[in-house]
């Protein structure tokens, strides 16, 4: 968008407007960029957080870097911190005690830098459920989905490598344990460990290696692919929810230019207040109450920031499983947890749009959001998977829930333990209802209109509730519904008799489109509404009452 | 399998959307706002809009004013915040809020005043006409065959060997950023006659130092010079130990036959799971708790695991006392601290 001058069709741009075109043949371009139209719903703004969140880290990231110094080198503290003065620490930690203490807004810059790195996470979180809950993932946008699953990797590997910078002993017991499942990678992971930390743990270079891949490297990658993820953004177009006048061809809401630049433009500065706001007025990471790492030490209720809570939490559940084979040693209890588990997460998030099209057999392009009840199997996978990570993510809190309730460690672990393979499926089959019953509504609704609240009393002595037809409005949401069919079963013998020997291949995909499709609701056909309209209209007259 | 083909055709027919064989309902009428039909209303949003923006400069001049003007060393008392650092907390609200109102201000601007009639926007097709994608095609085949990519089988072969081995220095130039693993792992700078001293304060101990059910975080007494030597934390990192000092009666077994010295016992304080320090000692039970992912080890069981992720013992460290009656260590562990390692068999 850069520094646009607006063009006018009517009025020839003057100026600078000119200026650019006489070089650049902007005009054109331009003036169709201006005019766009975005649609409007709350929850497209959820990506809007985490792009301007990842703007703020940008900003306030550069500002401390001014004084921030990436060495372990241990030097004596002689800041304006009392409590810390004449202690041995790193220059990393000192500077941090620096910047939060004698750099004028340095406290500020740093809260706000690690306000924002939570707040990007987190909208990249919910940005990412309002995408798979609402299919926006499907054709053409599966590859702006893999770009969003490494995003929101690497956005938490950039938050763990800068909440470790500062070489507080709560980050350096974080180090301690990522150095630790590093080892645990069989064949290599001594290796890895030892090259990555320059030596044994601590060791002196960590900090400074950390620095450049925190500020260069995954900043400059995720820079890179934020940026083709908004130009496939604009050049597909954003996807809309049903309504009226909505269809897969067209895209309703606003201009660029000036509604959305306005509203999202004043949205940035939303989001940069409110982080600012919440930085001046609550402290988080008080890095200078924890104290220098050393490897000796460490606080009980040691916890991670919260997007790390549920890596922490599989390796705290996991069962202390460790083999020995012709002597080497496989730690199951760290590969599984800290390596499998993300693992399998990650590239099924990754691969979704393809399980699903596997499933559906859909080609199509779908530019019509999915309300998520009128995808069931799907909404309860994802649900299914929140309540597996909510499981995780329980587990990494198992001490603090342990001492605020009074409760033991070892039930709360060994609930979790179970937890981890009960809740989910519940979670999946309670949503699927759910899902099933609000279509089974949405049907009703179509066919016999909503509950007026106005009660007749008919002639001969009942009382009735008169149904009314819902709005065109509404009708418009709830038709728009593209309901699919499970996948028939491929025929076991051709048409010459022969065996036919992709049937078996395509026996597993039935089954799984079936499992997909088979419960869902259809919403009423054309005749179907059409009938239920006319009989709507009789319904209101006397005949069809006195009938009853 | 008959699937659903890609869509050509665009737009909608008859009431229905060609692509998806959904209905197609008019777009809904416009209700005009309020500032839409009564000048003063929008006059009134106009001054809204005006003093947010208005209070926005003020806020950030009175930022800056604070950041020059508030002593930095000084707390304030904000209920129920508690004390706050008077600078920081001044200038960060009135910096937030001058931001904060841009952003209302901008919003407010466009919701009361700006035009709210929904537009539409024809999308175009995502797949391109079979000419353009025929042509595409052919211009990559004659690339390709004028590139004699396909002809010339050995420039081929050669390029992608190479090509597959030019990344390759890059990896090995990675080589130097850590020393081999060597024996490392397995040491730690205890050894026979090492004296204990207590972490922190450096001082030698007496048995009679620790009383029964007592624990007391300790250090091999070469360790400052160690450490003076190295420049850096790694043998604090694997030479933490923690003493105990159990009846003697209650204990069940230790990992070496009079590796105590009266009940006291000298266990490593590097959690044999990921590496995390020790130090939630419960008395009663001798269990010994990780904070960090909670495995529990039984301190007078040879230190074996009770609970947890953690899959192997706590190290024993076998001591003794020297001649003046201080603690020292006998011998080095016996067996590696701290996490497993594919090597540690």
């Amino acid at each position: 968008m850069s520094t646009v001058t607006p063009t006018n069709n009517t009025v020839a741009p003057g100026g600078a407007a000119s200026w650019v075109d006489d070089r650049l043949h902007a005009s054109g371009g331009l003036s169709k960029l201006l005019k766009k139209v975005f649609p409007d719903h709350w929850s497209f703004m959820l990506g809007e957080v985490a792009l301007y969140s990842f703007i703020i880290l940008l900003l306030s990231g550069t500002y401390l870097t001014l004084w921030f110094k990436p060495s372990m080198t241990e030097v004596i503290y002689n800041g304006s911190y009392m409590p810390l003065k004449g202690i041995k620490m790193s220059e990393a930690y000192a500077s941090t005690l620096n910047i939060s203490f004698d750099v004028r807004a340095g406290l500020l810059m740093r809260q706000i830098h690690h306000w924002a790195a939570l707040f990007f996470l987190a909208a990249m979180s919910v940005h990412l459920m309002r995408v798979f809950f609402t299919g926006a993932f499907r054709k053409p946008r599966e590859m702006n989905w893999v770009i969003g699953t490494v995003l929101l990797t690497l956005g938490i590997l950039e938050g763990f490598a800068g909440y470790s910078l500062p070489d507080d002993l709560l980050s350096g017991t974080g180090l301690r344990i990522a150095e630790g499942i590093m080892q645990a990678i069989p064949l290599v992971g001594t290796y890895l460990a030892m090259f990555l930390f320059g030596g044994e743990f601590p060791g002196n270079d960590f900090i400074s290696r950390l620095y450049s891949v925190h500020i260069l490297l995954i900043p400059g990658i995720l820079l890179a692919l934020v940026t083709v993820h908004l130009i496939m953004v604009f050049y597909q177009k954003h996807t809309q929810f049903p309504g009226a006048g909505r269809t897969e061809s067209n895209v309703v809401g606003f201009r660029l230019y000036p509604i959305y630049m306005a509203k999202a433009g004043g949205f940035f500065f939303i989001v940069f207040g409110v982080t600012t706001l919440i930085s001046a007025l609550v402290a988080i990471n008080p890095i200078w109450l924890y104290g220098p790492y050393t490897p000796s030490q460490v606080t009980a209720g040691s916890q991670p920031d919260w997007y790390m809570g549920w890596l922490d939490g599989a390796v705290r559940i996991m069962p202390n499983l460790e083999t020995n084979i012709l002597g080497h040693t496989i730690s199951w209890n760290l590969l599984v947890p800290a390596l499998v588990i993300p693992g399998i997460m990650f590239t099924s998030l990754g691969l979704y749009p393809w399980i699903e099209a596997f499933a559906s057999g859909d080609k199509r392009e779908h530019n019509l959001l999915d309300r998520p009840r009128n995808a069931p199997t799907r909404t309860a996978l994802g649900v299914m998977a929140i309540s597996f990570y909510l499981m995780l993510w329980f587990s990494g809190d198992n001490d603090i829930i342990a001492t605020a309730f009074h409760l033991s460690i070892n039930q709360i672990t060994q609930t979790l333990r179970i937890a981890i393979f009960v809740v989910p499926p519940i979670a999946y089959k309670v949503t699927k209802h759910f899902c099933l019953g609000l279509q089974r509504k949405d049907r009703e609704l179509l066919l016999h209109g909503y509950e007026s609240g106005e009660v007749l009393r008919l002639p001969h002595g009942e009382f009735i509730e008169i149904h009314k037809p819902v709005s065109l409005e509404e009708k418009a949401v709830l038709m728009g519904k593209a309901d699919i069919a499970p996948l028939p079963a491929a025929p076991a013998i051709d048409a010459n008799g022969v065996e036919n020997p992709a049937a078996r291949k395509e026996k597993a995909r039935t089954r799984l489109s079936a499992w997909f499709y088979a419960d869902n609701v259809a919403a009423p056909s054309a005749q179907e509404l059409a009938e239920a309209e006319s009989h709507a209209v009789h319904g209101s007259s006397h005949e069809e009452i006195s009938a009853h | 399998m008959n699937e659903l083909t890609s869509n050509e055709l665009i737009g909608s027919k008859d009431g229905i959307d060609v692509v998806s064989g959904l209905p197609v309902y008019p777009l809904g009428h416009h209700e005009p706002r309020r500032a839409d039909l009564d000048p003063k209303v929008a006059k009134r949003a106009e001054r809204q809009v005006a003093t947010m923006f208005g209070i926005s400069a003020l806020s950030i001049i009175g930022a800056i004013t604070c950041y020059i003007v508030v002593p930095n060393d000084k707390l304030v008392y904000i209920p129920p915040i508690g004390p706050v650092n008077a600078n920081h907390v001044t200038v960060g609200v009135l910096f937030g809020l001058g931001i904060f109102l841009i952003g209302t201000g901008a919003i407010h601007w466009a919701k009361k005043l700006m035009p709210d009639v929904e537009v539409t926007e024809e999308r175009h097709t995502y797949t391109s006409s079979p000419e353009d994608k025929a042509a595409f095609g052919e211009t990559f085949r004659e690339g390709k065959q004028a590139s004699g990519f396909s002809e010339f089988k050995l420039i081929r072969r050669t390029l992608l060997g190479a090509m597959a081995l030019f990344p390759l220095p890059l990896l090995v130039f990675l080589r130097d950023l850590g020393p081999m693993p060597g024996t490392k792992l397995r040491e730690t700078i205890w050894a026979k006659d090492i004296a204990i001293v207590t972490d922190a304060t450096y001082r030698k101990i007496r048995p009679e130092d620790i009383p029964v059910g007592g624990l007391v975080n300790a250090v091999p007494a070469n360790l400052l010079d160690v450490e003076e030597q190295d420049g850096n934390l790694n043998a604090r990192g694997k030479a933490s130990i923690i003493l105990v000092r159990i009846a003697p009666a209650e204990i069940v077994s230790q990992q070496g036959e009079g590796w105590d010295y009266q009940g006291i016992l000298a266990y490593s304080k590097i959690c044999t799971h990921v590496g995390c320090p020790i130090s939630l000692y419960q008395q009663r039970t001798h269990h010994l708790l990780c904070p960090c992912h909670q495995s529990t080890f039984d301190l007078a069981d040879s230190g074996n695991v009770v609970f947890g992720p953690a899959a192997r013992r706590m190290p024993q460290l076998p001591i003794t006392v020297d001649a003046d009656g201080y603690l020292v260590a006998q011998s080095d562990f016996h067996e590696p601290i701290g996490p497993s390692f594919w090597e540690r068999g």
